[in-house]
């Protein structure tokens, strides 16, 4: 039971959804952009964020389809975890948002929510982070396409009223040679010890992690590509570089023992990718 | 023998509970009753400066608002040390502080964000540790004029220690000088949570004729009652407590606290329905959960394994309150021994003050943390000794003609055959192809063992009843006070009548709500004495109207009752079985044809009250504790990456010698639910404090049970050995699946990773530490 | 566009029924079907998305009607506990023992249902999958595990 009251709006195209959230930002009042609202719930439940109305974007076109236009995949921001995998549009993609919360749960967050959420894992984010792909924004009314590390950098960074429409893909990274490694304490419903999505171009290998650090982060392509040296030395040397940004914490794991995993994991990473 | 015992019975309330239909306390939806919502404290440790309700009161909605100033009384149900709202401090993270009452659960919440209160936090007791130093912070500082309930509760003065009891038993120099080889190790285990899936609720009115109507989702209704009384002098008699399906107890629904504040709600609105409900994060915290343990032991030994001593040092952490704490204390004494027969034993178990949310009865009642240290010692001892961990127990089995360690005679009726229970795990689990296997990959599987033995430790007069009646259709009516928590008692209640009566059980009608007002007092639904206590009512009970109805067809047949039998709801004629009356033409009175009538309605009652129970003596513990025992031995089957230091759990198994099996599906699905929360103690359950005592993980999310999948393949057997005073010889055995689960996977991955386990839960990062050398 | 701004009276399609019912824009799902509709099979068991026992379907797929608002319902088919008529999954958490107190039971029964209709070849790992999304504290899930292949199976 969510203890305040708000209002509730389900527009149906982009235009009403940037309207009304103007009109009742320019009354002081907070609206906020509603995806699966799973965190939007669990955090009014308890108290940790307040708001006077939300805005459901799941009936705008724009922001639930999925699809393949042209050259790149493009996914509604507003589209569940479970479609993505069921789809099986984007392998990567759909194993690593398949590991998130669990089945249930699935069916309920958006990929545009995980991403924009303040939990510091966005799992989601991850395949995002290594292809390349783009976000379109409504930005100052407009729709723009941008880079996705122009507006994310482990954290989401959009000025009020900006929303995510789609998540753009080019169709060229959606079956390349991956790996997706979500590791816990122990439970497999759990929260990322470390969750590691890669793939492989033809120009080496990508990962990024998540629950390693404060935030999603990738790990150092220069180093993971010193093709010329040892696979061994290049796991040590990762390491090494991202040392400082490996947190710790009492629930789920010292941060020497996100090192130990993290070191299982990159070895594993490496022979998976052996002949690919 | 064998009507209707040892069939697999479908529970009576089964297509209730799979249609929605069955209710739980808080399904009852009714219109106008006020919600209670609590505020709780952020500290573990802190003195309450100021508590600002000025803003709160005047929120929309708000009836009233109550804190610990408002109340004068403390309770308990063996110490009275606690305020049912924290007063001048508080003791542990998530301890009540203040309770609005509102017109609906949205605006109880909203005001009770709006209450301001002013800490000042003190020094935090973290640890039993702690709590033992020398010149440590006390936190009851007026221990010793706490009022108490029972005589053999012995708080001590100064200090942390709210009881303390004794094991005495054999000559201990005689012991040590007889042991060839001393083994010593000390255990620490987390405080942890029952988790019912129901949380906890309860809901008052107080009707203007002065009845207190109470409904909850309990364990102890009739607690309830006698704690109502007590602590506010209402009159017992005005009291009803209502009790409806219960989701889920496991010992954490027999505390009387929510039922307490309630009363005090609905009192402080004029008699108005009040109804409070825990949340998650308050289930866990606020109210009891399980018992902490630290241990050193020391065992010494003959070369052949055989145990000539033991010397035992356990340390409860009850946490803020004592509840039920001294009690678990006494069971952990009481069979502090575990199945073996030990001859020289001294053994401490104190109850200790923390300040960590307090701790109640919890399946196992202490055994499972009692069983988890001696049955790693027996492990240390046979890797010591070179002798196999299962040839090490048989060694040792407590047989018949053996004394407890409170010194009860062993017989094979009122403790059954522990040795035959290891002889059937040994073929269960197939002991013998090895306890270590390696096998490709890195992999290695393992077996570990732990057993149990555990008695009920119950009041020495505690008592059960039931009221049968019939319909006119010769059908019965079964009234008891047990409450329906989910191991099928009702149905069990049910089957036992219907064995004696030799009757279908269809025709058999359980009440399954519990009214305190129409339903004999039954103790408590707990200890694993259900069947036990309440079976014994049902069947003096069934006694009863057997005499009645042979009395009646005697009267109408001519004959002597002797020659009467009653099957198949009716009354024979032993000699001639076509002479018979149905039980309708009689229950309600038998009908002559010119219309003369005799005998009249015919109703069963059979009660039952512990027997041959003592207080245990101070010094030595000698005594009687329980009516009998129940012993069985378990183990756990692991898969063991070498590597990665994770592990799968691929087999759990349990021989238990449970006298009778009544109802087969019923006892093994009670059995693997206790093995599977065992193995969530084994592997992730416990509360994670910070250094202030802060409880981090108060949800779901974090605080990790075991789902769907992670389970193992269950192997369950039985041997049944008559426990001679129960019904149909059927031991009680309920919570017994959990109690040497921890201990056995403990043992498990010890060996498969050649570390020694002494702490749980046990991540692979706890074996990585220890493995790696790395200190925490 | 759907706007709510208070209190409002509402359509919603539960149980193959549209019903209306008086909303707050705040209110979860799972809580109007049990306060406002008296629905209680729908159990809250943590309001958190973590245990399962609220879990409905919506338009067919398992939902925590604790993490979504009544107002996202709107539009959509909600069926309960209360809806399952004689669906071969209740007969079987009867027939293989598959539950004890019962609380949890309506939240598995759904998901079980729902993946019968959706998965009919659901093999272990997903049955895992979609059965990891709920929590039994009695049980030890062996007879839920029963329950579900015997429908699976089409033995029931
Ligand atoms: C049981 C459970 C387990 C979980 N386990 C995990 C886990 O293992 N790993 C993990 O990563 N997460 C986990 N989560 C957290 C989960 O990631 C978040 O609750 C979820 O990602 C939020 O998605 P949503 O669509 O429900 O977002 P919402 O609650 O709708 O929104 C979240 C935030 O994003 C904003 N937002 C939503 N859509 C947009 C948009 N299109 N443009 C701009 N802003 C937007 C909202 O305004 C809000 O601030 C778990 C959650 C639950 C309930
Ligand atoms: S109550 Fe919804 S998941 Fe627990
Ligand atoms: S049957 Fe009780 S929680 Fe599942």
């Amino acid at each position: 039971m969510i203890a305040f009251d708000f209002a509730y709006f389900r527009p149906n195209t982009l235009k009403e959804a940037t309207e009304i959230y103007k009109q009742i930002a320019l009354t002081g009042k907070t609206p906020v952009y509603y995806g699966g609202g799973t965190e939007i719930i669990s955090m009014a439940r308890t108290g940790s964020v307040k708001f006077d109305a939300v805005i459901d974007i799941k009936s705008i076109p724009e922001c639930t389809t999925l699809c393949v236009e042209s050259d790149r995949l493009i996914i509604g921001s507003a589209v569940t975890l479970t479609k993505i995998a069921e789809s099986g549009c984007f392998p990567l993609l759909g194993e690593t948002v398949s590991r998130i919360a669990d089945h249930t749960i699935q069916g309920k967050i958006t990929i545009g929510g995980n991403i924009a959420g303040t939990i510091i894992y966005r799992e989601a984010a991850l395949p995002l982070m290594i292809t390349n792909s783009k976000v379109k924004i409504i930005r100052k009314n407009r729709l723009h396409d941008v880079p996705f590390f122009d507006v994310f950098d482990g954290d989401l960074h959009l000025q009020k009223g900006e929303l995510i429409v789609q998540f753009l893909i080019d169709k060229n990274y959606l079956n390349l040679p991956y790996c997706h490694v979500k590791k816990t304490k122990l439970d497999k419903i759990d929260y990322p010890l470390l969750s590691m999505a890669a793939i492989k171009t033809n120009n080496g290998i990508s990962a990024a992690v998540s629950g390693l650090g404060d935030k999603p982060f990738l790990l150092p392509g220069k180093i993971l590509n010193e093709t010329d040296i040892p696979e061994t030395i290049r796991v040590d040397k990762t390491i090494a570089a991202i040392q400082n940004n490996i947190i710790s914490d009492l629930i789920i794991a010292s941060k020497e023992y996100r090192v130990f995993v993290l070191k299982n994991v990159l070895t594993q990473m490496f022979h998976n990718f052996k002949g690919a | 023998m064998g009507y209707i015992i040892g069939k697999n019975i479908v529970r009576k309330e089964a297509f209730n509970k799979v249609t929605g239909t069955a209710k739980y306390t808080d399904d009852f939806i009714t219109t106008g009753i006020y919600h209670a919502e609590l505020l709780i404290s952020p500290y573990a440790h802190a003195k309450i400066i100021n508590i600002d309700i000025f803003e709160a009161v005047s929120s929309t909605g708000v009836k009233t608002i109550i804190t610990g100033s408002d109340i004068n009384v403390l309770c308990g149900p063996l110490l009275d040390d606690m305020p049912p709202l924290a007063k001048e401090k508080v003791r542990y993270h998530g301890e009540p502080v203040a309770m609005v009452v509102a017109d609906c659960e949205q605006n109880a919440k909203a005001a009770v964000a709006k209450i301001n209160v002013q800490y000042q936090p003190l020094q935090v007791v973290n640890s039993v540790l702690n709590a033992l130093k020398e010149n440590t912070v006390i936190i009851h500082e007026n221990l010793q004029q706490y009022k108490k309930n029972v005589p053999d509760v012995y708080p001590e003065a100064n200090s942390n220690i709210c009881s303390h009891v004794k094991i005495r038993k054999g000559d201990q120099q005689k012991g040590w000088q007889d042991s060839e080889i001393i083994v010593e190790s000390s255990f620490t285990l987390p405080q942890s949570d029952h988790a019912a899936m129901e949380t906890r609720t309860a809901q008052c009115e107080i009707l203007p004729n002065g009845r207190v109507i109470i409904s909850s989702s309990t364990q102890a209704p009739f607690s309830v009652k006698e704690q109502i009384n007590k602590t506010f002098q209402v009159p017992i008699g005005v009291i009803d407590v209502n009790v409806f399906f219960v989701g889920g107890g496991f010992g954490g629904k027999v505390p009387v606290q929510l039922e307490i504040l309630a009363y005090i709600a609905s009192k402080a609105v004029d008699g108005h329905a009040v109804k409070i409900v825990n949340n998650r994060e308050k289930d866990m915290i606020t109210s009891p959960g399980k018992i902490g343990l630290e241990a050193n032991m020391k065992i010494g030994a003959k070369k052949n394994g055989k145990i000539m001593a033991a010397e035992m040092h356990f340390n409860v952490d009850c946490g803020g309150y004592a509840e039920i704490g001294p009690r678990i204390a006494k069971a952990i004494a009481v069979d502090c021994a575990g199945p073996y027969n030990i001859e020289n034993i001294s053994c401490d178990v104190l109850c200790v003050y923390t300040n960590h949310p307090v701790a109640t009865s919890f399946r196992g009642f202490g055994h499972t943390s009692q069983a988890f240290c001696i049955e790693r010692m027996l492990d240390k001892l046979a890797a010591a000794l070179n002798i196999d961990p299962l040839e090490i127990r048989m060694i040792n089995a407590l047989v018949e003609g053996n004394y407890s360690p409170t010194q009860v005679k062993i017989t094979l009726s009122n403790t059954g055959n522990f040795g035959e229970c290891l002889n059937k795990l040994k073929t269960l689990i197939n002991w013998d192809e090895g306890q270590r296997i390696e096998e490709n990959n890195n992999l290695v599987r393992a077996k570990g063992i732990g057993c149990f033995i555990k008695t009920s430790d119950s009041p020495t007069n505690a008592i059960s009843g039931v009221l049968l009646t019939f319909n006119s259709d010769g059908s019965i009516n079964l009234n008891c006070g047990v409450v329906e928590i989910g191991p099928g008692m009702k149905t069990t209640a049910a089957q036992i009548l219907a064995e004696k009566m030799k009757m279908d059980i269809g025709r058999i009608h359980v009440k399954m709500e519990v009214d305190t007002q129409t339903s004999p007092v039954h103790w408590k639904t707990v200890a694993s004495m259900t069947t036990y206590m309440v079976g014994r009512a049902v069947l003096s009970a069934a006694e009863d109207l057997i005499r009645q109805l042979l009395n009646a067809a005697a009267t109408v047949f001519k004959c002597a009752p002797e020659d009467l039998e009653v099957a198949d709801e009716k009354v024979f004629l032993k000699t001639d079985l076509q002479t018979y009356l149905t039980l309708k033409d009689i229950v309600h009175g038998y009908q002559y044809q010119n219309g003369n009538s005799v005998v009249g309605q015919i109703m069963g009652r059979g009660s039952f009250i512990m027997n041959q129970l003592t207080f245990l003596d101070k010094e030595t513990g000698l005594g009687k504790a329980g009516p009998y025992w129940t012993v069985g031995a378990q183990a756990v089957e692991i898969e063991f990456d070498t590597q990665q230091h994770t592990y799968r759990i691929l087999k759990a198994a349990t021989v238990v010698d449970a006298g009778k099996v009544l109802n087969p599906k019923t006892v093994k699905g009670v059995l693997m639910g206790g093995m599977c929360m065992g193995l969530g103690l084994g592997t992730s359950e416990s509360f994670i404090y910070d250094t202030e005592g802060i409880v981090q993980n108060t949800s779901f999310r974090t605080y990790k049970m075991m789902r769907y999948g992670e389970n193992p393949d269950y192997l369950i057997d039985f041997v049944e050995t008559p426990q001679i005073d129960a019904p149909y010889g059927s031991r009680g055995l309920a919570e017994h699946g959990i109690i040497g689960i921890p201990a056995a996977l403990a043992n498990a991955i010890s060996v498969a990773a050649h570390v020694d386990i002494i702490n749980l839960p046990i991540t692979p990062e706890q074996i990585w530490r220890l493995k790696a050398g790395v200190q925490v | 566009m759907l706007a709510f701004s208070e209190k409002s009276i509402v359509k919603l399609n539960v149980n193959g029924e549209n019903v209306t019912v008086m909303i707050n824009p705040s209110y979860t799902l799972l809580h109007v079907l049990r306060e406002e509709l008296g629905l209680t099979g729908t159990k809250p068991g943590c309001e958190n998305g973590d245990c399962g026992a609220c879990t409905v379907l919506v338009d067919g797929w398992p939902i925590k009607s604790c993490l979504m608002l009544a107002a996202e319902a709107i539009g959509h088919q909600i069926v309960t506990v209360e809806g399952l008529k004689n669906a071969p999954i209740q007969k079987s958490f009867v027939e293989n023992w598959g539950f004890q107190c019962g609380y949890c039971t309506s939240g598995f029964l759904m998901v079980c249902h729902a993946l019968k209709n959706i998965h009919p070849d659901a093999n272990d790992f997903v049955i895992e999958q979609w059965l990891q999304s709920n929590l039994c504290r009695c049980t030890g899930y062996g007879e839920i595990k029963n329950a579900v292949k015997a429908v699976l199976e089409n033995r029931i």
